[in-house]
């Protein structure tokens, strides 16, 4: 399974750093990283797959948000099928 | 990799513009539950309900958590009751309490199908089961009734028109102390369809399967955003396009969300609801979509066009979205749960008679409206013949929640808490009706209807 983690909020030093951290940890591959400056914002996308976490999702999204919380950010991850599904048929 | 765009247009859609799964919605058979004992039947039905909607909640959840798309409601609909109780001795209202139970057991917030079907007749079931409706509604929380009093095929029931308006009033009267709350859980209906995910009308129809999944998506902020950013140069032909794009996207996430429920709960799929369903909150509103196309209020001379614009293009954008769609599917328009509705009832802009012209080009019909409590039954039998006969000539669902809150007068304010939300007591007209709706009989089906 895929996922996307998206990143949003101000640029800082290590943003990239704690976000790997944790997934590496988790033994979760990142597959494809993208970061842009959108309306003033920073945004970064990775898409990594999820199929050989160590941990369940649930806590996987929590050690992410949490990070996000310590960093001032906001840290998402969800399936990318809600990207695809919406964005293409 | 997907475009960084359309994956910060979700979220923002998510985040920012109210876009939610409105409900995913577990329709029940109880028909193999039908006892000739009434404790039985409670047992039966309470244990059915229980073992198979047990995983609904934790899936709805898993389902939130995975995707990052909120789902508001989980609910369950059954098999009409009256037909379910029928050959059950005692008292209807001890189902509606096991109803009650098996909610609350689950933690969904409403059950629906506390329902008979009477457009042609009674049966005794539908008879007992319509007579103890206020009590059933006024004594339980979740429970959800719905009475289906007109079809396009066999006409209009007249006398469970006039019944119903007894059965709204004393409803009422047994919930005065909460604002006549009772009456928000109860839907009169021409055209009632079997599969609708949305409360308070959804029960689970006698041709469905014996579990199926139903969704009803929203996202009336998401349709609003995007006009607000169209301008106001733009004309009906791009209003239209953007409304069908923007439809396409809601949708594609209820049937995602349908089918990934259908599959962890082994239940089958039955069909995404295109509806946009306005909540509370501002900006999730219908009545704001219309104004964001150039009305000053919602109400205004042009709103019924307005509407009819948008829930065809709604239905356009939806329908390729999803594999089955069915339920209501079109624009909500439930005055007390659109805060855009509440607010143009104060400024003076929407009257009763403007929300019925808008209920013939939009889905369901007069819903979530509050009018004096002393307004008569037969005023209230009276509205919903008008409404039963835009339905039944027009071949579309339409339906009556309306409330007439206990001790309250037109302009008062009134407000029943959550996603049923709040307003102000609208004037009813005080003319009679009285002669006409004490006639009684069936109102004939249209000549269009024969079209065999």
């Amino acid at each position: 399974m895929r996922a996307v983690i998206t990143v949003i909020g101000t640029d800082r030093v290590g943003i990239i750093a704690g976000v790997s951290a944790i997934l590496a940890d988790a033994n979760v591959n990142i597959l494809d990283i993208t970061q842009t400056t959108m309306q003033g914002l920073f945004t970064m996308i990775m898409l990594v797959d999820i199929s050989k976490s160590n941990i369940d999702f649930e806590h996987l999204s929590s050690r992410l948000s949490a990070k996000g919380d310590e960093l001032g950010l906001k840290i998402r991850v969800q399936h990318e099928d809600i990207f695809k599904s919406m964005h293409e048929i | 990799m997907i475009n960084p765009y359309e994956i910060f247009e979700t979220i923002n859609m998510i985040s920012h513009e109210n876009l939610d799964i409105r409900t995913i919605t577990l329709g029940i058979s109880l028909r193999d539950c039908a006892h000739p004992d009434m404790d039985t039947l409670c047992t039966l039905i309470y244990d059915k309900i229980t073992t198979v909607g047990g995983n609904l909640v934790r899936t709805g959840e898993a389902i939130e958590r995975e995707y990052g798309i909120p789902i508001i409601n989980k609910r369950i609909s059954v098999t009409p009751i009256a037909m379910v109780a029928e050959s059950s001795e005692g008292d209807f209202v001890k189902v509606a309490r096991a109803l009650d139970r098996a909610a609350k057991e689950l933690g969904i917030n409403f059950i629906g199908g506390y329902s008979a079907l009477v457009h042609k007749g009674y049966t005794t079931g539908d008879t007992r089961l319509i007579e103890s409706i206020p009590e059933a509604l006024a004594t339980t929380e979740r429970v959800c009734a719905s009475v289906n009093v007109a079809t396009t095929k066999a006409g209009i029931n007249m006398d469970a028109v006039a019944h119903m308006g007894r059965v709204i009033k004393k409803a009422a009267a047994l919930s005065a102390d909460r604002d006549s709350i009772a009456c928000t859980k109860l839907v009169v209906f021409a055209n009632a369809p079997e599969d609708n995910p949305f409360m308070a009308g959804a029960f689970h129809g006698i041709g469905e399967p014996e579990s199926v999944i139903n969704v009803g998506v929203s996202g009336p902020g998401v349709v609003y955003n995007a006009l607000k950013k169209l301008g106001p140069d733009a004309d009906f032909s791009e209003v239209a396009e953007l409304i069908k794009k923007t439809a396409f996207k809601i949708t594609r996430m209820g049937q995602l969300v349908a089918t990934e429920a259908s599959k962890r709960l082994g239940i089958p799929f039955g069909v995404v609801d295109l509806s946009l369903a306005p909540t509370p909150v501002v900006g999730d509103s219908v009545a704001l979509i219309l104004e964001a196309m150039g009305l000053e209020r919602c109400g205004a001379h042009g709103t019924t066009a307005a509407l009819a614009l948008l829930n065809d293009a709604v239905k356009k954008g939806g329908v390729m979205a999803s594999s089955h769609v069915g339920g209501l599917s079109g624009a909500f328009i439930p005055v007390s749960e659109d805060s855009g509705m509440v607010d143009a009832v104060r400024a003076g802009a929407l009257s009763l008679e403007k929300l019925e012209a808008m209920t013939c080009v939009c889905s369901v019909g007069l819903d979530m409206i509050a009018v004096p409590g002393d307004t008569p039954d037969y005023t209230l039998s009276a509205i919903i013949a008008d409404e039963a006969a835009i339905g039944v000539v027009n071949n579309k669902t339409t339906a009556v929640r309306i409330i007439p809150v206990c001790g309250k007068k037109a302009g008062d304010a009134v407000e029943f808490g959550g996603l049923l939300g709040g307003g102000v007591i609208m004037p009813v007209n005080k003319f009679s009706g009285q002669v006409f709706i004490e006639r009684g009989g069936r109102i004939p089906a249209p000549i269009h209807s024969l079209r065999n």
